[in-house]
């Protein structure tokens, strides 16, 4: 949960497995975590995330988490107003999360990888 | 604009932030709440982004308060063009960092929710945009969106309310807009949190004429106009009808002025109107009442001042055409800038927006005399009731600014009278004009049915459109009443042959007098001449006499030296 504290992205981890050949799904998933300081919500959706993408995208996702606090003419660009949001980036089209991420269900939904069971 | 701002009241209680348009200030007592919310509530097309959009302009131009615009439907280059049109340049201000504006799009098919969130983004957001220009005023057009926008309303109401209590910690004066609701104010309860202050704007239509009406429906702590104030939205923003008008304080000038006829202006006890006051002339079609009003307008105009013609049945060049077959030069002072002629058609727009709108010209051009011509054309585009009650309003804020106003309207001849009577209350003056039938003749007549604070005459006086203006005729009483047209010329007529005749008589009879004098003369050098006669005639006598006298004595001596006599 360092990424959170600094509004760095979280990206050199999730490289690495990248680099692992994927069985079936070869296109890389961009995933973006809007927070606003570490609340409770904030915490649980970035752990609720990362175990969704490590089940269900093993090896091809890269979560950046920005913090609005740390900077807040971030909201602007991806039209933020609730918090916890996470933006799909890629693949396209832009698709949005808001909330905890708690259920997993609506999250492959939202995350459009319902598809992929 | 001057104006508005001098006369908005002090704050009582609570401190207010002036909004800068015109007139709401003055409904508000001085402006909205300072450091609170309002709500701005009204339907589609009232005008409420315009209306919060010229508050925060204001602001950052007037007030030295710079501003956020929360924009929930339309984009930021969307607003900026839209309100382009009405003169505010806000993307200026936003490079001079007077202004920001946030576009905050939210879809909800784009969106999907699991489990809990609030809405600090929009915290945040507001609270950057907030730091970035150093606001003290927000506005949030319209946050309903929102509730559209978000699925879950129980963690909306929350976060909403917790916004608005964020927004008065933060010290800055908001506005939020809000759609009106069928049941409640707003159609989603808006007014729930927002409850210091609501506004609320109309745009009402009937008989396919649009009026924009706007109410204070609450402020909390203060006083406030609670009647519907009539706005518009015109090139240069939102105007609401001011209300000094509501109060019977104006100053009463002993000063006169005009008529413009110089036979009126001794009928009006030798001087004309009094400064200020308003002036109904009434009378059927064709009586001249026109022309009376031009005349009037003229007379203003030659003693050098601006006069505002509102003409609802001619247009200018048509006016000033038709004005000099009665020896009026309008264009001139239409030239030399004394005169503006204002032509429109009554069924233009709405009366509202007629009384807006002569009001602003007004304003602008800073008349000392004012035309209507003519007031009852109105009518037609209101009730009566409506036409009085603008009037009234136009009448008292004449008189505030000491404008000398004449109405003329138009009765026809079945209860005609009552018609301009219902006006005729708000009037000082009432000049009536009526058409005399005689003879087979048709005639005009003038008479003053009123005039309040002066003697003035009570004749029904004949005049007539020559070109050389209206001309007032002597009155000549006949048996059968007031003696016009020819039967006033055959009068005149035969007064005149009768004033010859007696001329011509006293000159005979002085003729004769001379020549009896001439005659007496003649006589008495008659006399005098014989009478020179007969004296000398005895003086010549009398000396005979006595020089007969002498001779004898001497001769008696003669004798006696002869006779030797002793």
């Amino acid at each position: 949960m360092k990424g959170t504290a600094t509004g760095k992205p979280l990206r050199e981890a999730n490289k690495r497995s990248a680099k692992r050949p994927a069985k079936k799904e070869k296109k890389l998933w961009e995933l973006r975590l809007y927070v606003a300081g570490q609340t409770p919500k904030s915490l649980a959706a970035f752990a609720n995330l990362k175990a969704i993408c490590e089940e269900h995208l093993p090896g091809c996702y890269a979560i950046e988490v920005i913090d609005l606090l740390v900077n807040p003419q971030l909201a602007r660009g991806d039209q933020i107003i609730a918090i916890p949001t996470l933006v799909r980036k890629l693949p396209v089209p832009i698709r949005k999360i808001i909330g905890d991420l708690s259920n997993t269900e609506r999250v492959l939904v939202g995350l459009d990888l319902r598809s992929l069971q | 604009m001057a104006t508005v701002r001098k006369k908005a009241v002090k704050p009582d209680g609570i401190e207010k932030c002036p909004t800068g348009i015109s007139g709401l200030d003055e409904v508000t007592g001085g402006g909205v709440p300072k450091g609170r919310s309002t709500l701005v509530v009204g339907g589609a097309g009232s005008g409420k982004t315009l209306l919060s959009m010229e508050f925060l302009i204001n602001g950052a131009t007037r007030f030295n308060e710079p501003g956020v615009f929360v924009a929930f439907e339309e984009t930021a280059e969307e607003l900026s063009k839209n309100v382009a049109s009405l003169g505010f340049d806000v993307q200026a201000l936003v490079a001079k960092k007077k202004l920001a504006v946030d576009y905050v799009y939210i879809e909800r098919s784009e969106i999907e929710e699991t489990g809990e969130y609030d809405l600090e983004g929009l915290f945040v957001r507001l609270g950057h945009a907030i730091q970035s220009v150093g606001a003290k005023r927000v506005v949030l057009d319209t946050i309903e969106v929102l509730f559209a926008g978000l699925p879950n309303p129980a963690i909306l109401r929350a976060e909403l309310r917790r916004l608005f209590r964020w927004l008065k910690s933060e010290g800055v004066t908001a506005v939020i807009t809000g759609e009106r609701g069928e049941q409640s104010l707003t159609r989603y309860g808006l007014e729930e949190y927002v409850a210091d202050c609501v506004i609320f704007l109309d745009h009402r239509v009937t008989d396919q004429l649009s009026t924009r009406r706007l109410r204070v429906v609450k402020y909390r702590g203060s006083a406030h106009g609670t009647n519907e104030y009539p706005f518009l939205i015109d090139e240069q923003g939102i105007s609401i009808l001011p209300i000094t008008s509501l109060g019977l304080v104006h100053e009463a000038s002993t000063e006169k002025v005009p008529t413009g006829i110089a036979r009126l202006d001794r009928m009006f006890d030798g001087g004309g109107f009094y400064r200020g006051s308003s002036v109904l002339v009434s009378g059927t079609a064709g009586t001249g009442k026109t022309s009376l009003a031009a005349s009037f307008a003229d007379a203003a105009c030659r003693s050098g001042k601006r006069c505002l013609y509102f003409a609802f049945e001619e247009s200018e060049s048509q006016l000033v055409r038709n004005m000099r077959s009665i020896g009026l030069d309008m264009a001139k002072w239409t030239r030399k800038g004394l005169l503006q002629v204002h032509s429109s058609r009554p069924e233009l727009q709405g009366l509202e927006r007629h009384l807006v709108e002569m009001h602003k010209l007004i304003r602008d051009f800073e008349p000392q005399a004012v035309v209507v011509d003519p007031v009852t054309n109105l009518i037609k585009v209101g009730d009566r009731l409506e036409v009085t009650s603008m009037l009234t309003r136009l009448v008292d804020n004449l008189k505030m600014e000491n404008i000398t106003s004449l109405f003329t309207s138009l009765v026809t001849d079945a209860g005609g009278a009552e018609a301009a009577a219902g006006v005729s209350s708000l009037m000082d003056t009432w000049i009536n004009l009526e058409d005399i039938l005689s003879n087979g003749e048709r005639n005009r007549g003038i008479m003053i049915m009123k005039s309040r604070g002066m003697a003035h005459s009570n004749q029904v006086r004949e005049f007539s459109l020559t070109d050389r203006g209206l001309v007032i005729a002597d009155a000549y009483l006949g048996p059968s009443g007031i003696l016009t047209g020819s039967a006033r010329e055959t009068h005149e007529a035969q007064e005149r042959a009768a004033l010859t005749e007696q001329k011509n008589e006293l000159k005979r009879k002085k003729r004769e007098i001379e020549r009896k004098r001439k005659l007496m003369q003649a006589k008495i050098e008659e006399l005098k001449a014989g009478f020179e006669v007969d004296k000398e005639e005895m003086e010549r006598i009398a000396s005979e006499g006595r020089e007969k006298d002498a001779a004898s004595a001497a001769q008696q001596t003669v004798m006696a030296h002869m006779r030797k006599a002793d």
